[in-house]
């Protein structure tokens, strides 16, 4: 797990040729004198329904001519107080919840749910459980990539990455599909194990996908990394340094792309990561274009970290032992009194929590993810249930990232913070 | 599959009787040594009034309750001390327990140099709702505040642009995070269509939503338990 930095031998600047080499531009830039036709600011908005806006977002931008002066964002639109819900449900009926806040990345969501509750209670879950998790996580956050590099390139007036992405994300569907009967909302994780134990022939079907995939991001690479519209587009766009990305919040990718060496899987490793063997690509400039640079890498990795956790996937229960926790067998709750009454009260009760508070943070696709519980003594119900959402945070920066840039800019460094508006909102 | 064994029921006739005389300390759930976490340790020995209380939970989370009042010079502090350098807030959040009990505002920091969690939290009778905002300290608490004042009713003494984030702004039905704030909300389901359809929609596109010099709008207060008039208010 070194630190990986990107060293691409293309120059920056937009004079450059498809090869690398110096070129002329075949943009002519043009030198027009305008005619001063005010010094009056327009006020533009964009969204809440605009394809651009990746969700039901609402950008108000002030304008000077073309260029952005100031951008608000305005938020909420797709606001269902999950939070508030969570706490009329029990520890179990959260899980739903979990996955349509990020659905394009939901198995991350609801492991990460899980994996709090859980440290709250001081669950320990079994070892195949823990790979499981691992290789659903790795999975969904190339899923989550996908869309964001389909729905990036296409802002940027690229189409061909956006079918081919879709296309690979369709395959990942299909393991959903198998895996937990829904596509988007999976709601894969119990506490203290999984839903079911992974279906025959599944690891074959995720390992033909491993096999195929990386010639799909290398077709991508060809199209896209050293293109000169999509460089023009993107370098020196929306340009944050490290120290400020931090102080303003920034998580992972993003954060990364701006020289920033921090990684939850690795800095507060959870699930036996330190163990893999897996490099975080570091970007150097902080603009739109490193961090395109920086989700295309870790997508390679994550196909790393899946090969390696299909291959130490062990055999065993899923779901932890204790009967008070996971719910027993069909065959046992209908032919075992003890089992039937453990399943019932498993549903009816709930788990009760210890007293106390849980803050658990993973490396989600879009940064860090926390999930901080509340809970009383035999609470079977948080009392307070938060999400840290990455790209609520990540969002409230874009205000700083836009300014002085021009109004399409601002559509691409919009584009380039990953956002999921379900989780912006709760 | 056994029942779980904890000293009750039948075990206790084996041990027999407890000593009278034994005095035995009162048992506080997540009593814990403040030595082992280095920041913990540190805050109480600088700040020794200013820290409330000191618990860990979940297996080793340090959790600290500090005085209000203190918030801003304790974070600074934290935030800039080499020995600590908490560069990173992850969270700032809030918790009603409902009850009449105080409200709990959370801060979740991380030290990237040091790799160290620590959680600090404050307690804010319900009839002082008042914090410092720590803005000027993490850019990243902007929202992040905006969101427990919309969510809660938290006022963050400092902040260059409180308002209500989630929410609509003239959003009048109160806090909804709130523990005394209904599942489905306090309005009838007959006075939230009304209020919708009632809207100003010329007010979504105001020069004055760009925050430049933004007044916070008055909003009509709402007497908690008292609806307007010929409505029923549904209660869940």
């Amino acid at each position: 797990m070194a630190r990986k930095t990107i060293e691409l031998e293309v120059g920056r600047g937009r004079e450059m040729g498809v090869d690398g080499n110096p070129s002329l531009s075949p943009i002519a830039p043009f030198d027009i004198a305008e005619p001063d036709m005010s010094t009056e600011h327009m006020l533009i908005n964009i969204g809440p329904q605009h394809p651009a806006t990746h969700g039901v977002l609402r950008l108000i931008c002030e304008l000077d001519g073309e260029t952005v002066k100031k951008v608000v964002p305005d938020i909420g639109y797709l606001h269902s107080s999950f939070e508030k819900l969570g706490e009329y449900r029990t520890w179990n009926q959260i899980v739903t919840l979990t996955d349509r806040m990020d659905y394009l990345a939901p198995l991350i969501y609801n492991c990460a749910y899980v994996m709090s509750v859980e440290r709250l209670m001081g669950i320990e879950v079994t070892e195949r459980c823990k790979v499981v998790r691992v290789i659903l996580m790795e999975m969904d956050r190339i899923f989550g990539h996908l869309l964001w590099l389909g729905t990036t390139a296409i802002d940027v007036g690229a189409f061909t990455p956006f079918l081919y992405s879709f296309q690979e994300r369709e395959r990942i569907y299909k393991l959903h599909e198998s895996l937990t009967g829904a596509r988007i909302t999976t709601s894969a994780t119990r506490v203290g194990g999984m839903m079911a134990d992974l279906p025959e022939g599944w690891t074959q079907a995720l390992s033909e996908f491993l096999d195929t995939f990386p010639n799909t991001l290398a077709e991508v690479h060809h199209l896209l990394t050293k293109n000169q519209i999509h460089i023009g587009r993107t370098q020196g766009i929306g340009v944050i340094n490290g120290e400020d990305a931090i102080n303003y919040g920034f998580t992972g990718p993003n954060l990364r792309a701006s020289g920033v060496d921090y990684d939850v899987r690795r800095d507060r490793p959870y699930y036996d990561y330190e163990t893999y063997d897996f490099e975080i690509p570091i970007g150097e400039h902080g603009d739109c274009y490193d961090r395109y640079l920086c989700r295309m890498e870790e997508m390679q990795q994550s196909v790393g970290i899946l090969r390696q956790a299909l291959e130490r996937l062990p055999d065993g229960p899923i779901n932890v032992a204790d009967p008070n926790i996971s719910l027993p067998s069909k065959t046992d709750a209908m032919s075992d009194m003890e089992s039937m009454i453990h399943h019932f009260k498993v549903i009816t009760d709930g788990i009760p929590a210890p007293e106390g508070d849980c803050y658990f943070a993973i490396e989600g696709s879009k940064g860090e993810l926390g999930m901080y519980l509340v809970a009383e003594e035999g609470d079977t119900k948080p009392v307070r249930w938060r999400v840290r959402p990455p790209s609520f945070v990540n969002l409230s920066v874009i205000a700083k990232l836009a300014e002085g840039h021009l109004l399409s800019d601002m559509i691409m460094i919009n584009a380039s913070l990953d956002i999921v508006l379900g989780e912006i909102d709760r | 599959m056994t029942d779980k064994k904890d000293g009750s029921g039948l075990d206790a006739v084996d041990e027999g009787p407890i000593s009278s005389e034994e005095s035995r300390e009162e048992y506080v759930a997540g009593k814990g040594d403040p030595s082992e976490h280095a920041s913990v340790a540190a805050l109480m020995e600088r700040f020794g009034d200013a820290v409330v209380r000191h618990r860990v939970y979940s297996g080793g989370q340090h959790v600290v309750w500090i005085d209000p009042e203190k918030i801003h010079e304790i974070l600074s502090w934290l935030q800039t001390d080499p020995d600590h350098r908490y560069d990173m807030m992850s969270d700032v959040t809030a918790v009603d327990y409902g009850g009449g009990r105080p409200i709990n505002v959370v801060y979740q920091m991380f030290s990237m140099q040091h790799k160290r969690e620590l959680r600090i939290r404050c307690e804010l009778p319900l009839d002082a709702l008042e914090i410092d905002s720590i803005v000027d300290l993490w850019k990243v608490a902007n929202w992040l505040e905006r969101e427990v004042f919309d969510l809660f009713g938290v006022t963050f003494k400092g902040h260059p642009d409180l308002r209500r984030i989630l929410m609509p702004e003239d959003y009048a039905e109160g806090h909804p995070l709130r523990k005394d704030f209904p599942l489905r909300g306090r309005f009838s389901r007959a006075e939230q269509t009304r209020r919708a359809l009632n809207q100003n929609v010329e007010r979504f596109y105001r020069a004055e939503d760009l925050g430049a010099g933004h007044e916070p709008q008055e909003v009509a207060a709402v007497e908690v338990g008292t609806p307007a008039q010929g409505d029923e208010v549904e209660d869940t």
